[in-house]
């Protein structure tokens, strides 16, 4: 247990600040607005921003009557499609985001369902003293009230830590300690859990197999977290630790306590994102004051190339990635052709403007998903991997916490093309979430049991 | 499937404040309360699907107004389809996932007097109902759409029908083959009214 409290020790902070979701586009529309109030050739730049900042796949008729009808444009059109692309964009991202935050979910669930390691208690944090065991039930609401107030206080503190050393730009310090915790995360965890894993299916492993796979694992995550890799390996990767991460918490945080602490965490981001002076929303607004994203552990984009991290990024290195990542694109869109024009339409354009402008021009192009952070994979599988545990029995729960989770995040993203900028994720799909639980649990649960022993059909 | 899931919590939670205020220990009245119940979820759940509808339809215009041709890149028979499908495979899975979960498990089936073939006959049932669910959503989007209230009133009436044939749940040559007609039936009708005819078969 001591070394569990050590590790969580720095496993805590990387969960505090991951609980925002923001929209891509929030850099480039200041410009945009500008753009439109310049000369013609602003009006061209705005125009091109915008095109490259939307999806694909609509656009291609309308690239191709760009590229003829060159300058003059209708403000009412700009207007209009600007719109529609958002709703475009939105629906696609939408899907986007849908898939790892499913993956995250059925790897969790599986994992609870079938090994029995992660259900068992063996010992608490050490963020949560309070032990839920007293006879009554006054003592155990108190002493699970208490815990979240101390769960919750240290993740305040962990999160206002972390903004004031981003704003004195102490980002040598952050690094380490991101480089720190997902290296506890990569080797650790995952060699706990690859052994109960084997435990469970009663496999047998050597010793030197077993450091080999961890050894490599571990290495590819951190060169593809923190430095350059394909884009579906850092998601799966990121997936894999946020499902490691909520399985800690499901193991270690006792019933009542994991129940008042999502609630009580979902407020907190409601807070922290929204309030003028909230950490999360300070650290977002100082990333985007310097154009800088924000560090690649604690996000998940749906598509993105970190390239521009950068401080000067060149056109030519930004050429060929750029190349690469569109094709990646291409591959996965049907029309080949109109989006393999637009790729070279991009191409030629990008020496032509000035060295300011094809920088901004990179970095608007690359930013084109919808990041959610982190923090929130992990406290939406808690919520489900929770309900997968402790419900006396059943898929119908664990079943309509997913559902209500994804219904939720779909509003959030909703809500997030309608407004703009950067959105609290966990509040409305948790609250959901707990809503269902609590109600499949308790209503729904006795009346389905009674139809179905009676094979009765509604 | 949110819907459904949201109307199944309304009916599930009249039926426990029934199920409270009333007797224990009056089997008969349990059951009773129990087909009072099923009525209830029946009822909530095509209210709910109408709602859906409603929602769909606004959502459908809002596409309409900002696409570039005027018209809403999802056709409203889509729709259809798509939320009768999702209807159907909520309420299957909510029916039949716990069955397949103890399946797995050490068991006799029926070994205190029941029929032997639950498993089996559960099976064809949910496969049953995710099909008629998925058909009576496009019907019922239709009637909607067209203000045909008489079909309206017949999806509703042979869902309340389905539910009740399985009422005589035992006794399965008289549920399971009543219900397959009504599948079949209501397939045939939601063929003919997304449009297709015997001329589209053979093209």
């Amino acid at each position: 247990m001591i070394a569990f409290m050590n590790n969580s020790d720095s496993e805590e902070e990387p969960c505090n600040e991951r609980t925002s979701l923001m929209s891509a586009e929030s850099p480039p529309v200041p410009s945009y607005q500008d753009g439109l109030q310049a000369s013609q050739a602003g009006e061209v730049q705005a125009h091109r921003k915008r095109r490259t900042g939307s999806s694909r796949s609509p656009n291609n008729i309308a690239d191709g009557d760009m590229s003829d009808s060159g300058v003059p444009v209708r403000e009412s059109a700009l207007e209009n499609e600007e719109e529609e692309l958002t709703l475009k964009y939105g629906a696609k991202h939408v899907i986007m985001l849908f898939v790892p935050v499913t993956l995250c979910m059925i790897v969790v669930v599986a994992t609870i369902k079938s090994v029995r390691f992660y259900t068992e208690k063996n010992g608490q944090l050490i963020y949560t003293p309070f032990s839920e065991d007293t006879p009554s039930v006054g003592q155990r609401l108190l002493n699970s009230v208490l815990n979240t107030i101390i769960m919750i206080s240290v993740i305040v503190v962990m999160t206002v830590f972390l903004v004031l050393l981003y704003k004195y730009r102490c980002y040598k310090f952050i690094h380490g300690w991101l480089i720190l915790s997902s290296l506890m995360l990569l080797f650790l965890f995952t060699y706990i859990y690859l052994g109960e894993v084997l435990k469970t299916y009663n496999v047998a492993m050597d010793y030197p197999t077993l450091f080999l796979v961890i050894w490599n694992f571990g290495a590819v995550g951190m060169i593809c977290i923190h430095w350059k890799g394909p884009l579906q390996l850092q998601q799966a990767y990121l997936i894999m630790i946020s499902a490691l991460m909520a399985l800690v918490f499901i193991k270690y945080l006792p019933e009542w306590s994991a129940w008042v602490i999502l609630g009580a965490i979902s407020i907190y981001d409601l807070m922290a994102v929204l309030c003028p002076k909230g950490p999360l929303r300070m650290l977002v607004e100082t990333a985007q004051e310097r154009n800088e994203p924000i560090f690649p552990a604690l996000i998940y984009s749906s598509a993105m190339m970190w390239t521009v991290g950068m401080a000067k990024p060149d056109t030519a290195a930004g050429g060929p990635s750029q190349q690469a990542w569109d094709a990646a694109e291409d591959g996965r869109e049907n029309h080949r052709s109109p989006s393999h024009t637009d790729s070279q339409m991009l191409e030629t354009r990008s020496p032509a403007p000035t060295r300011p402008m094809t920088s901004f021009e990179e970095l608007e192009e690359e930013e084109r998903g919808v990041k959610l952070g982190l923090g929130d994979f992990i406290f939406y599988s808690v919520l489900v991997g929770k309900a997968a545990a402790t419900a006396s029995g059943d898929w119908n729960t664990t079943l309509a916490c997913f559902v209500a989770i994804l219904i939720g995040l779909c509003l959030t993203l909703l809500l997030l093309a309608v407004f703009k900028k950067a959105l609290p994720a966990l509040p409305i799909s948790i609250t959901f979430g707990l809503v269902f639980y609590f109600s499949t649990d308790n209503l729904v649960r006795p009346f389905m049991d009674t139809l179905a022993s009676h094979q009765l059909y509604i | 499937a949110f819907f459904w899931l949201v109307s199944l919590l309304l009916a599930s939670l009249i039926w426990f404040v029934s199920v409270h205020l009333s007797d224990r220990e009056d089997a008969k009245l349990q059951y009773g309360l129990l087909v009072f119940g099923a009525a209830v979820s029946v009822l909530l759940q095509e209210a709910f699907r109408f709602a859906y509808f409603k929602l769909l339809k606004k959502a459908d215009e809002g596409l309409a107004t900002i696409s570039e041709d005027g018209r809403s890149p999802i056709s409203l028979r889509q729709m259809a389809y798509v939320s009768g499908l999702s209807f159907g495979i909520i309420s299957g899975v909510f029916s039949v996932i716990n069955i397949l979960a103890d399946s797995i498990g050490p068991g006799i089936v029926g070994i205190h007097g029941d029929s032997p073939y639950y498993f089996i006959t559960s099976a064809f049932l949910t496969m049953a109902l995710v099909l008629l669910h998925t058909f009576w959503g496009v019907i019922f989007f239709d009637a909607c759409e067209k203000r045909r209230y008489w079909c309206l009133g017949l999806v509703v009436a042979s869902h309340l029908l389905t539910s009740g044939l399985t009422f005589l749940n035992p006794w399965y040559e008289a549920s399971l083959v009543p219900i397959f007609i009504i599948t079949l039936c209501t397939g045939l009708w939601a063929f003919f009214t997304a449009g297709g005819s015997f001329r589209n078969i053979l093209k």
